[in-house]
């Protein structure tokens, strides 16, 4: 069973994160990066969870693996939802796209490509890494 | 401070309906607040604190406050999902110990069935300004798929397997047998478990536990108030409560803040996991149990689901009976919120009031955690440690 268009819900923005979204939209996945103790984290947010200190965005290369998954079978078009540890060693929530759901596999290369949601703004999903 | 023996819980009530069509949220609560009071022996006029959660109608504690005419010194609305009511105790029990309350009510209810019935859309559960929504929202992350990631990387780590998940649902339908207002009380197989149908991977129907209305309430009281009352003394001797989430995206899904919430009620209470003759732990899924009980130190981390195989959790079988009025997975989840249950089973244990079939010989120590929230995203953990007196 491979992934189908599944409608996907919009992001909704505030101040804080507009930069994230706007850099998705140009087909960048971005990360928080601490200005003080380095550490990188996501979400992204204005102040380091590991020491308070000022934080800035940062590009990711946009490749990971996937960390664990599950398909929602019980859904009308059934798709899979994920966590992918990043290259930079963060972990984030997505979506598994463009692979076959009974064939997606912990530790699966992953790379980012963006989706649009309902309302247009573009969000970022994974799919089998193309040895890019 | 420590809480230990600073209070009592001198009541509980389960509501008995699990569909409460023509029953409003804020009469199911004023059902419990007086079946509890009735349990404990204790009036109306005698309550001097009052704890409810953010889904208790109005806002905060006042519109319930003013509905039930209980005048109090001491009101909480705090939420920590369905680990509220664990925490409540425990701050209920501080509270009394800090001398600011005498006799302390811990409400909760819900009517979820009811209101998907009624045709009115359900509530949005969080608004746009919610920090982490936006990063969760277009994935379709939701309660069953981020506790099936949780299960996922305990398979990939652990090795645990779906038939181990599986006997915690077996020992939960073992005891909800005996149980004559439990939802479910068909007593199930793990092949009955492994067939019914996948709902997200790698979780089936009957990892997941039952949708009900109702609620339940807790009467928490001084140790003086306590020797004035007919009822078998059960002590507060340890609490502890702590949070978990993605941490800035350092994310492991393999152990619950149960870890440390345990630890702290375990330490507060001066015993050990091997003290614990019954416990009561939170099975929102199957999943949820068998995590806690790593967590709590009933076994080692990774081998929950060896611990949890060939019924060794059911009463009069294994060497931890848990859950003997069925859980989450059979008995009664109302609002969507396991923990209230939790207690309040415990309390029936202490005081020699479970089923017959199911009540644990002299039990006079028991164990009740729960963690409300999502495992997979952030949750809160809650432990209490009761002691027969």
């Amino acid at each position: 069973m491979t992934t189908q268009e599944r409608a996907i819900p919009s992001p909704e923005p505030t101040p804080e994160t507009e930069a994230y979204w706007s850099a998705a939209s140009a087909g960048e996945l971005m990360i928080g990066r601490c200005l003080s103790c380095r550490e990188p984290h996501f979400y992204p947010r204005r102040y380091c969870p590991f020491c308070g200190g000022e934080a800035t965005l940062e590009r990711a290369k946009g490749t990971g693996e996937v960390y664990s998954f599950s398909v929602m079978r019980r859904a009308r078009t059934p798709y899979a939802v994920a966590y992918v540890r990043l290259t930079e060693g963060v972990c984030m929530m997505t979506g598994l796209h463009g692979c076959d759901l009974d064939q997606i596999r912990i530790g699966m290369p992953v790379e980012v490509v963006f989706l649009p949601t309902q309302g247009g703004q573009p969000a970022p999903f994974f799919a089998p890494a193309q040895g890019r | 401070m420590s809480v230990k023996g600073k209070a009592y819980i001198a009541g509980a009530f389960e509501h008995p309906l699990r569909k409460a069509d023509g029953v409003s949220l804020a009469q199911l609560h004023a059902d419990c607040v007086a079946g509890a009071l009735r349990d404990a022996g204790l009036d109306r006029r005698d309550v001097d604190a009052f704890f409810c959660d953010s889904a208790a109608p109005g806002l905060g504690p006042l519109s319930m406050l003013d509905y039930l005419g209980l005048k109090v010194r001491h009101m909480e609305a705090s939420e920590a999902g369905g680990a509220s009511y664990l925490s409540h105790v425990g701050h209920a029990a501080a509270a009394i110990a800090a001398g600011k309350a005498s006799v302390a009510v811990v409400t909760m209810a819900g009517r979820p069935r009811a209101e998907a019935s009624s045709g009115q859309p359900p509530p949005r559960p969080f608004p746009a300004s919610t920090p982490d929504l936006q990063f969760e929202r277009p994935y379709g992350g939701e309660l069953v798929n981020e506790y099936a990631m949780c299960a996922m990387r305990h398979m990939h780590e652990f090795g645990t397997t779906s038939v181990q998940l599986a006997w915690v649902k077996v020992a939960a339908s073992r005891h909800a047998q005996h149980n004559p207002n439990a939802m479910l009380r068909d007593v199930v197989t793990v092949e009955d478990v492994l067939a019914s149908p996948m709902i997200a991977d790698p979780l089936h129907r009957l990892d997941c536990c039952v949708v009900s209305d109702g609620g339940g309430a807790i009467v928490v009281v001084s140790p003086e108030i306590a020797r004035q009352l007919k009822r078998p003394r059960v002590r507060v001797i340890g609490h502890g409560e702590a949070h978990k989430g993605q941490d800035g995206g350092r994310v492991d899904l393999t152990y619950t803040a149960a870890a440390a919430s345990g630890a702290a009620a375990f330490a507060e209470a001066g015993v050990t996991p091997r003290d614990v003759k019954y416990a009561s732990i939170y099975d929102s899924f199957t999943i949820t149990l068998l995590m806690q009980l790593e967590d709590l130190g009933f076994c080692e981390k990774g081998k929950g689901g060896s611990f949890v195989a060939d019924g060794n959790l059911i009463a009069g079988v294994g060497r931890l009976p848990v859950n003997t009025d069925g859980g989450g997975l059979c008995n009664n989840h109302p609002g969507y919120r396991g923990g209230m249950t939790k207690i309040i089973e415990a309390v029936r244990q202490l005081r020699g009031e479970a089923h017959p079939a199911v009540q644990v010989p002299s039990c006079d120590l028991a164990l009740a955690s729960a963690c409300g929230g999502s495992l997979g995203t952030r949750h809160a953990a809650a432990t209490l440690i009761l002691e027969r007196e």
